[in-house]
């Protein structure tokens, strides 16, 4: 086991990663800062590094950050395990959750 | 590394909040229109004004370019009976519409007569209103011509209310149809709008909250002059000086309820949905209305799942449900066969619940897609529920997961999720400012649009009363001149919104949110009396004497919702006033008094106004229909409007 430093703090927040950016993807344009209804994201103190989610249980899923970001595949929405839907295939009866 | 605790992780440190902090320094903007609140209604209504060639300033809490109930899109422009398609009229149409009871008349005939006009301007903003590349040809409703979509909804009769036909076959024959839905590509809208706005140089404040209203002399109950507002993402406190200012902000939130962390379980608006408005101008002296009347938050109403609430969700307008076995269920679908139904007929939801229990039907239900015609069912995945505000995330990410319309029933969540609790109520579309025929307040240089006005209704309407009000406060302030704010009042002001940073500990928005939604729920719901209301009105003010003082927030954003919540907590103790005027039950107001069981007495069957004068609470009334001949009237205060509409 690694000597990794742990620090003490709160219990996060629940949900805490409404989307997961890919950091190869995302250019740090922090257009998703600005589309977002309610400031769930700050922008990285570094330069075209995606933004950092702070205030996760905010967000009410609207969806703008997603469609409004201009590099496909940056943004994934990652719903909540209760939030996601399910339905089956017709012909086979097979069942799915997202 | 996008999380929070990932950065502490790997920076070993928090990250500094990444805006410039200043609290308290001030801005002063000077405008001859001052709009607050820049979702549909506002951006519509600092649009008009412009064109009057004002100078207008938009404040908007959130980013204008998708903020609001519209901002993510909009996928039905509504009661458009003006449009050339139409077999209505909009004044019979509105006439009809209005006919609901404490519906708000003058709003109705404004939508009906102007919607169709600003559908229109829409276009010529950029907006996308025609399926100009044939994308849905030979689906039903498109006309060829137009290249027009019309909806299945209000088909026949308008929806929202049980209807004993629902769920007849072929119920709406083609040539019976009334045309006055239209569908429209609404993510295009929002972004137009803003951008219109800049054109006409409308100056915008985006990240900004209004937090009071400025009166001449600082008396309450004078004419508007201005407003405050803070930045949600510095702290900064603005003053702004206006001619005439017009509410255009959402309505009441989630006051009965607040659970962050239990996804869903919370009502079907965002957080930023506080009533700032409401209560910036009840605190201004104007007059209320309807703050009596409910809604009921459907359970898991919210959940992204599915769209809207547990009322229909994937059979919500044009999918059939069937149950497990691919038996279709006699639940009504607002699609073309069953003539634009939201919710069945009495009884129709009672039968399909005796057939789960005696193996009918088997659970669960699903929307079955495959089954819908092809063209039908691509309109109703991409353009319904593509643009519907915030549906377009939940399509996109059930296809990225595989779901395939073509192949697949979507699960739908009708008996497996159980039944909303009476205690988790809504402000709904209920209460609101009382405006005149030019959507003037009972404040002179007070206006209102959209969901500020009392019982409002769609996006549409949203749009067209926006665009109504910049007209008529552009007029106003066209005859008046700026008048002198008052010192006190701001300082006053400034000493309310900075309160909470001054403090590191106490209570936080969150607690004080649900503390505020738990009296709601004990005090103000399914039980009403007077001693209740009594009850829970001590229970606020008690929250207002012990905990408000102890509120604390360590950054602007928190400082934000810290004052969202005392919005809330004035907007409780209003409702509890209102609730206590009206002695009689109601229906229309999903308002239950066990003390006074009488269901709309005649004699009750009016609106109550509530507002404030020298800080003392002052009730009164209006008849329902209190705005008169609604064509005559509208007539009369627009002889020198032009549209596209003539009569027919």
């Amino acid at each position: 086991m690694s000597q990794e430093k742990v620090f003490a703090i709160p219990n996060i927040t629940t949900p805490n990663t409404p989307v997961i950016f890919n950091p190869e993807i995302c250019t740090g344009c922090n257009i998703c800062v600005e589309t977002c209804q309610i400031d769930v994201y700050i922008p990285h103190p570094q330069e075209r590094k995606p933004p950092i989610i702070l205030h996760p249980e905010e967000c009410w899923y609207c969806g703008c950050c997603a469609n409004d970001c201009p590099c496909p595949g940056a943004i994934q929405f990652n719903w909540p395990l209760e939030l996601r839907g399910y339905w089956k295939n017709k012909e086979t009866g097979e069942i799915h959750q997202l | 590394m996008t999380t929070w605790h990932e950065y502490l992780k790997e920076e070993g440190q928090p990250p500094i909040w990444p805006y410039p902090v200043r609290f308290g320094q001030e801005q002063e903007i000077e405008a001859d229109v001052l709009v607050i609140g820049g979702g549909i209604a506002g951006c519509w209504a600092a649009i008009s004004a412009a064109r009057q060639g004002l100078n207008v300033v938009l404040v908007e809490k959130g980013d204008t370019v998708r903020s609001g109930a519209g901002g993510p899109g909009c996928d039905h422009w509504c009661d458009a009976p003006a449009n050339p398609l139409s077999r209505v009229s909009p004044d019979d149409w509105a006439h009809h519409m209005a006919g609901r009871p404490y519906s708000n008349g003058i709003g109705i005939q404004i939508q009906c007569r102007e919607d169709y006009d600003t559908l229109l301007e829409m276009e010529q903003m950029g907006g996308k209103i025609r399926d100009i590349s044939d994308e849905y040809a030979g689906a039903e409703g498109r006309d060829d011509k137009t290249k027009f979509m019309i909806s299945p909804r209000y088909g026949t009769i308008h929806s929202y209310l049980p209807d004993p036909r629902m769920g007849e076959p072929n119920f709406n024959p083609p040539e019976k149809r009334n045309n006055v839905v239209i569908r429209v590509w609404g993510s295009t809208f929002k972004p137009a709008l803003k951008k219109e706005c800049k054109r006409l140089g409308v100056k915008i404040f985006d990240r900004v909250m209004g937090t009071s209203l400025l009166t001449e002399g600082g008396i309450q109950g004078a004419r508007v002059v201005g407003a405050t507002g803070l930045n949600s993402r510095t702290g900064e406190f603005l003053i702004f000086k206006s001619k005439s200012t017009i509410l255009s902000t959402a309505g009441g939130g989630s006051l009965w309820l607040m659970s962050m962390e239990l996804g869903g379980y919370s009502s079907m608006h965002s957080r930023t949905m506080s009533g700032d408005g409401t209560i910036m101008a009840w605190k201004a002296g104007a007059e209320l209305t309807k703050m009596e009347g409910t809604g009921m938050v459907m359970i898991a109403t919210g959940l992204k799942h599915k769209w809207y609430s547990g009322a229909g969700d994937a059979s919500y307008e044009n999918v059939p449900l069937v149950d497990a076995k691919g038996t279709r269920l006699p639940y009504p679908i607002q699609g073309w066969v069953d003539a634009g139904a939201m919710v069945p007929a009495p009884g129709v939801e009672a039968k399909i619940r005796e057939g789960i229990m005696h193996g009918k039907y088997e659970l669960p239900f699903y929307g079955d897609f495959p089954s819908m015609p092809e063209v039908e069912r691509r309109a109703t995945w991409k353009l319904m529920l593509g643009e519907e505000s915030t549906t377009r995330i939940i399509i996109d990410t059930l296809e990225k997961g595989g779901f395939d319309i073509n192949r697949d029933q979507l699960q739908s969540y009708k008996f497996i999720e159980g039944q909303s609790l009476p205690q988790w109520r809504d402000v709904g579309y209920g209460g609101g400012l009382l405006v005149d025929w030019n959507l003037k307040t009972s404040l002179d240089g007070l206006y209102a649009a959209g969901t500020q006005m009392f019982a409002p209704e769609d996006h549409s309407h949203a749009a067209a009363t926006g665009r109504y009000a910049g007209r008529k406060a552009a007029a106003y302030a066209r005859e008046t001149g700026h008048a002198r704010l008052s010192r006190d009042q701001i300082e006053a002001e400034k000493t309310r919104v900075y309160a909470p940073v001054k403090r590191s500990s106490g209570i936080e928005w969150k607690e004080l949110h649900a503390g505020i939604a738990r009296a709601m729920q004990y005090y103000v719901s399914e039980y009403k009396t007077e001693s209740l209301l009594n009850i829970g009105l001590n229970a606020l003010k008690k929250i207002e004497m012990e905990s408000v003082p102890r509120l604390f927030a360590l950054d602007p954003h928190k400082l934000m919702r810290s004052l969202e919540d005392l919005s809330m907590l004035e907007y409780a103790k209003i409702i509890i006033q209102a609730s206590m005027t009206r002695k009689a039950s109601s229906i229309p107001l999903n308002f239950q008094r066990i003390d006074f069981p009488v269901v709309d007495p005649p004699e009750w069957n009016k609106f109550l106004t509530i507002k404030l004068e020298n800080n003392q609470v002052k009730t009164g009334d209006r008849p329902q229909n209190f705005w008169g001949d609604m064509k005559k009237q509208y007539e009369a205060h627009n002889k020198d409007y032009t549209g596209v509409y003539k009569g027919k």
